[in-house]
């Protein structure tokens, strides 16, 4: 890679109660680029990406050593601020979490806890970022309307709105259509690739469909190890290591 | 094949008797109020204070006992809602990683949700004795507030818990501190905020025993923190215990309006529920 990597990870090791999740975890990842990490249940790559911004901060008996370096900056150092760090990356869950508030508010919400008060600014930013989603012709006429009126389909793409709105630089996902039908599935793995000029986009996933269709890197990750990372057609149609093309061909999950 | 199907006709008479007795007390206690006191139901109960002669069955109300019990009942629950918010935002939100003093909290709150009402009201009494405040509304606020505190605590704690951790990991990861995601848990829960609410005005409006040497008693509405101030389940009581048939039936006539309230802030509060869990994932 010629590029300068977006998130570099060095050294990482995740500890969950006695259990060693993440086991010395090196990687770089690429800017502006959409990178999947896949693997079979429990691996440790929902662990992986949560420790992109801190979100284990807050649960108990969580102990991670290592370095996390976004744009250089290393988020674990002592002196690094939690809420900087996170307003650079955009979560988006395995369902969707509207806050419990309007279509509006939702979108808001984020620009406004950062200083943005004035209306007529949200008011173009919470455009802006539905329009970028392309829910705004499904939403206009009812702004004001609880967010969890919306179809699951549509309250993901909100949350998506909702990330972006923050003016992040990293979209993270997390199986960010496992619970959503065909067509939002469609409609969102869209997004990602068009959401790519501007965003990294870090995505974890077990269907390797969608890992083809949608990203240009793939990290394969195996007992809480990477196992290989490389460029999407290269890990899935020609792996270099045992193990990932045993995963691949669907002998182990 | 016939024991099985035996079985499943014994258990279903079986809770269907079991529903019908629950059901069925309830109306009964319900009608046994309305019926002994509906006759001495009357706009004065309502509208005036014990009059001259009241105790022996002349003209008067119980409108000071109506109003002490909404004074005391609405204070506690206010003041109760001022600490007990805080604390189980604390346990829930800011005390992540030490999941052991989180249980311990929760535990001793339990304990003090078994306490009996009449230690509250000891206690209460010792706290009044030590400041110097007399029986009054006051005295009555502070010993209820303590019997409410437990019950808002562990009503909100568990309805905090029913907030799924993704969503306060939404709020985080758009940049959030802790205190702005507990504003987002806080509007989450508000439906479970009514409902403590009401709990909390329930047991406090209906409790004899903590008022009992705190609040005193008066014929009058009171005026002022300090002065003493009647209860319903009190002016019930005293009331029962009259051997003057009309002042019984009054008794009952008052156990009738404190009836009433708690339904209509049952009702009142399903209503509110309904209306605010517009946004429930």
């Amino acid at each position: 890679m010629t590029q300068t990597p977006h998130i570099s990870v060095q050294h990482l090791n995740v500890h969950i109660g006695a259990q060693h999740i993440l086991k010395d975890i090196n990687i770089n990842i690429p800017d502006k680029k959409v990178t999947s990490i896949i693997g079979p249940s429990g691996c440790g790559k929902t662990t992986l990406l949560k420790s992109f911004n801190r979100l284990w901060d807050n649960t108990a008996d969580v102990k991670i050593t290592g370095k996390v370096l976004v744009d250089n900056e290393d988020i674990y150092a002592p002196n690094a601020e939690v809420t900087h760090i996170r307003k650079k990356m955009g979560l988006l869950s395995q369902r969707p979490y509207p806050l419990p508030m309007s279509i509006y508010d939702n979108v808001a919400y984020g620009p406004r806890i950062h200083g943005i008060r004035k209306k007529q600014v949200l008011d173009e930013l919470v455009e802006e970022q539905l329009k970028a989603t392309g829910l705004w012709n499904e939403v206009k006429d009812r702004l004001n309307a609880s967010a969890t009126r919306l179809s699951i389909g549509q309250q993901q793409r909100l949350c998506l709105a909702r990330g972006l709105a923050v003016g992040p630089e990293i979209i993270l996902g997390d199986e960010s259509t496992s619970a959503l039908d065909p067509v939002s599935t469609a409609i969102i793995e869209d997004l990602f690739i068009s959401l790519k000029e501007k965003y990294s986009i870090v995505l974890v996933t077990h269907i390797l469909r969608q890992a083809r269709r949608v990203s240009d890197y793939i990290i394969f990750v195996y007992m809480g190890k990477i196992i290989e990372f490389g460029p999407t057609e290269e890990v899935l149609l020609n792996p270099k290591e045992e193990l990932t093309k045993e995963y691949v061909k669907g002998y182990i999950s | 094949m016939k024991k099985r199907k035996f079985e499943e006709l014994f258990f279903r008479i079986l809770m269907v008797l079991a529903t019908i007795l629950v059901a069925g007390s309830f109306f009964l206690i319900v009608g046994t109020v309305f019926f002994k006191g509906f006759h001495y139901m009357n706009l004065d109960m309502i509208t005036k204070t014990p009059g001259g002669g009241f105790y022996i069955g002349k003209e008067g109300g119980v409108l000071n006992a109506i109003v002490g019990s909404f004074y005391v009942a609405g204070g506690a629950t206010i003041l109760g809602l001022l600490v007990s918010i805080p604390v189980a935002i604390f346990i829930n939100l800011y005390m992540d990683g030490k999941r052991f003093l989180s249980n311990t909290i929760r535990m001793a709150f339990d304990v003090l949700f078994g306490i009996p009402s009449i230690v509250y009201g000891a206690f209460g009494f010792l706290i009044m004795v030590y400041f110097g405040i007399r029986a009054s509304l006051l005295g009555g606020i502070i010993a209820v507030t303590l019997l409410v505190i437990p019950i808002l605590v562990r009503t909100l704690d568990e309805v905090i818990r029913t907030v799924p951790f993704e969503l306060r990991d939404a709020a985080l990861s758009l940049g959030s501190t802790r205190w702005e995601t507990a504003k987002v848990v806080l509007r989450q829960i508000r439906p479970g905020i009514f409902t403590a609410i009401l709990l909390s005005f329930g047991r406090a409006i209906g409790d004899v025993a903590s008022v009992l040497f705190t609040a005193g008693f008066s014929d009058n509405v009171p005026t002022s923190l300090h002065e003493p101030a009647a209860t319903l389940p009190l002016a019930i009581f005293f009331q029962l215990g009259s051997p003057v048939e009309e002042v019984q039936g009054r008794g009952y006539a008052s156990a009738l309006i404190l009836t009433i309230i708690v339904l209509t802030i049952t009702i009142l509060s399903d209503i509110l529920i309904k209306k605010f869990s517009k946004h429930k994932i």
